[in-house]
């Protein structure tokens, strides 16, 4: 009995890898996915259950990120943004470092926050429980939470004053890490590298245009802003530059990039009457 | 010759001829080893790789102006011998994953990797440098199911080196998003390996006498074996000829 299972299941996994073409390199089967089904997350006191959250998902997220959690829902083909590959484990708004996983709090934010200029809206309409119970079910799609442990999220020191100097000093790390390759001098999102950009699965992607308005997709507020330099977007050509921006120098960042973005901020006003230039990308390092 | 010495002399012989088996024995073992030799050559005529515009990083372009940088895919040396393929045991090693205690470097230089193509051992430390002084971000694409995670980080000018490793056997692309023409590979087996030099020439070090399987592997995906026996003082051979795909 216990043969003829094994047998069936390598024949049923044999045509599904025959018959249809994934898009990703993803091959979890529905059998994979199963055993992981006991898998837990947990956002404060509350405890999460995969299974419990099979309803909300086959109602709610099957349409776009697929039965098997691969992105190759029945809404694929329409959708831009493409929609997350769980089964690869890989996501953009981590409090982590680049190339581990996220906490139950990074992917808990993003389904309560959603991530805007795609059509991932805002979960906000689930109770907190069901919220916790889907972390934990786009958790069972990827061998990786077995395997790994998540990423320990990066230190952020508190906010400091915004000051003319801190602004001055963040556009001297703007050009010194040369953001403006792809941001553009100005954060119009064209720099000379912007219309090349592509995702981990070779997607055209464009990098964020601070001058529209947009919300950043990790989150509006300053730290979040913080975390995205510092942590990476993982899958997407935005890097982590932890390891050359002081955590000091990131706060200036963060001042300098507000000085680029639309939204009215402390920064911005301030900036006005500093008169500031947009860096110059030919400038010899260190003399901008 | 009386029965006690005759006893004497054959014990002395046994223990002369065992302690020279000892002697032996310890000097195969410590010599090591033996190793696989051999070339791979390109069949027929190179193909032409076409120069790459670097137009859109000025530092770039200044930095190749004495010899315009090509594509990599085929690098064809002396007597069509073929640059950067990789060459290691697929089968029969019987070693340990960490062969090597050697840290190779992954260098961005001039806009491109140095070396092209960097082989590795599962679990070895390799290090990522850069003598660029423009910006480049580093992001090797592994397949995360394979084990293998992907990173992007990025490498400023003076940027620290990075150290990492590679937990599983991938061939992994390495890409930089600023400079879409810089791509290079990391090769990661198991166990003894070699890259061909600019003639075409390697040697697979530190192999124990035994039978094995060589894989030679070149981008993007071609590969070919050979059954290799390696005997004591006697290194195995084997030479490869790839087709350009």
């Amino acid at each position: 009995m216990r043969r003829r299972f094994g047998m069936w299941t390598l024949v049923i996994s044999a045509a599904v890898a025959l018959a249809i073409p994934m898009p990703s390199w993803a091959q979890q089967t529905i059998y994979d996915l199963n055993a992981r089904l006991g898998i837990e997350a947990h956002i404060g006191k509350i405890t999460g259950h995969a299974k419990d959250a099979k309803g909300d998902y086959r109602r709610y997220c099957v349409v776009c990120h697929g039965e098997l959690g691969d992105g190759n829902g029945e809404s694929f083909p329409w959708v831009d943004p493409k929609p997350r590959d769980f089964q690869l484990g890989v996501f953009k708004c981590r409090s982590t470092p680049t190339g581990t996983l996220p906490t139950d709090q990074d992917l808990f934010d993003t389904i309560a926050r959603g991530l805007d200029r795609s059509n991932m809206p805002q979960w906000s309409t689930f109770t907190k429980q069901e919220r916790v119970d889907l972390v934990a079910w786009v958790k069972h799609f990827s061998p990786r939470w077995t395997n790994e442990k998540p990423g320990t999220p990066i230190v952020i020191p508190p906010e400091p004053e915004v000051t003319a100097e801190r602004i001055k000093a963040g556009r001297d790390v703007f050009a010194r890490v040369q953001c403006w390759k792809c941001h553009g001098v100005m954060g119009q999102a064209n720099g000379p590298s912007a219309a090349t950009l592509t995702d981990d699965l070779g997607r055209p992607i464009a990098a964020f245009n601070f001058t529209e308005g947009a919300r950043p997709k990790c989150g509006d507020t300053d730290r979040d802003i913080y975390r995205i330099f510092m942590t990476g977007l993982d899958g997407t050509p935005m890097p982590s530059f932890a390891d050359n921006i002081k955590p000091d120098e990131a706060w200036d960042l963060v001042f300098y990039l507000r000085t680029l973005m639309k939204q009215p901020s402390k920064a911005k006003e301030m900036a006005k009457k500093l008169d500031l230039k947009p860096v110059d990308p030919n400038a010899p390092a260190g003399q901008q | 010759m009386t029965m006690r010495n005759k006893f004497t002399a054959v014990l002395s012989a046994v223990i002369l001829v065992s302690c020279g088996a000892l002697f032996l024995g310890q000097r195969v073992s410590a010599a090591g080893e033996g190793k696989i030799t051999g070339t791979v050559k390109l069949d027929g005529a190179a193909p032409h790789m076409k120069g790459i515009d670097m137009s859109k990083d000025p530092y770039c372009v200044k930095a190749n102006s004495g010899s315009p940088a090509h594509l990599q895919i085929y690098e064809v040396g002396a007597n069509g011998g073929l640059q950067n393929a990789v060459l290691y045991i697929s089968e029969g090693w019987t070693g340990s994953a960490a062969a090597s205690t050697e840290v190779p470097v992954f260098d961005q230089k001039n806009c491109m990797y140095t070396p092209h193509v960097l082989a590795l051992d599962a679990g070895q430390t390799f290090k990522v440098t850069t003598s660029d002084q423009t910006t480049h971000n580093i992001h090797p694409l592994p397949n995360p199911m394979t084990g293998n995670i992907p990173w992007n980080q990025s490498q400023p000018p003076g940027a620290t080196p990075i150290e990492k490793s590679w937990k599983n056997t991938e061939v992994i692309p390495v890409q930089c998003n600023i400079h879409p023409w810089m791509h290079g590979w990391h090769v990661v087996v198991k166990g003894p390996y070699a890259t061909t030099d600019a003639n075409g020439a390697y040697t697979i070090n530190n192999v124990p006498p035994g039978n094995y399987t060589v894989t030679a592997w070149h981008e993007p995906d071609q590969t070919q074996t050979q059954k290799v026996t390696v005997a004591a003082g006697k290194p195995g051979t084997a030479d490869f000829t790839f087709k350009p795909k």
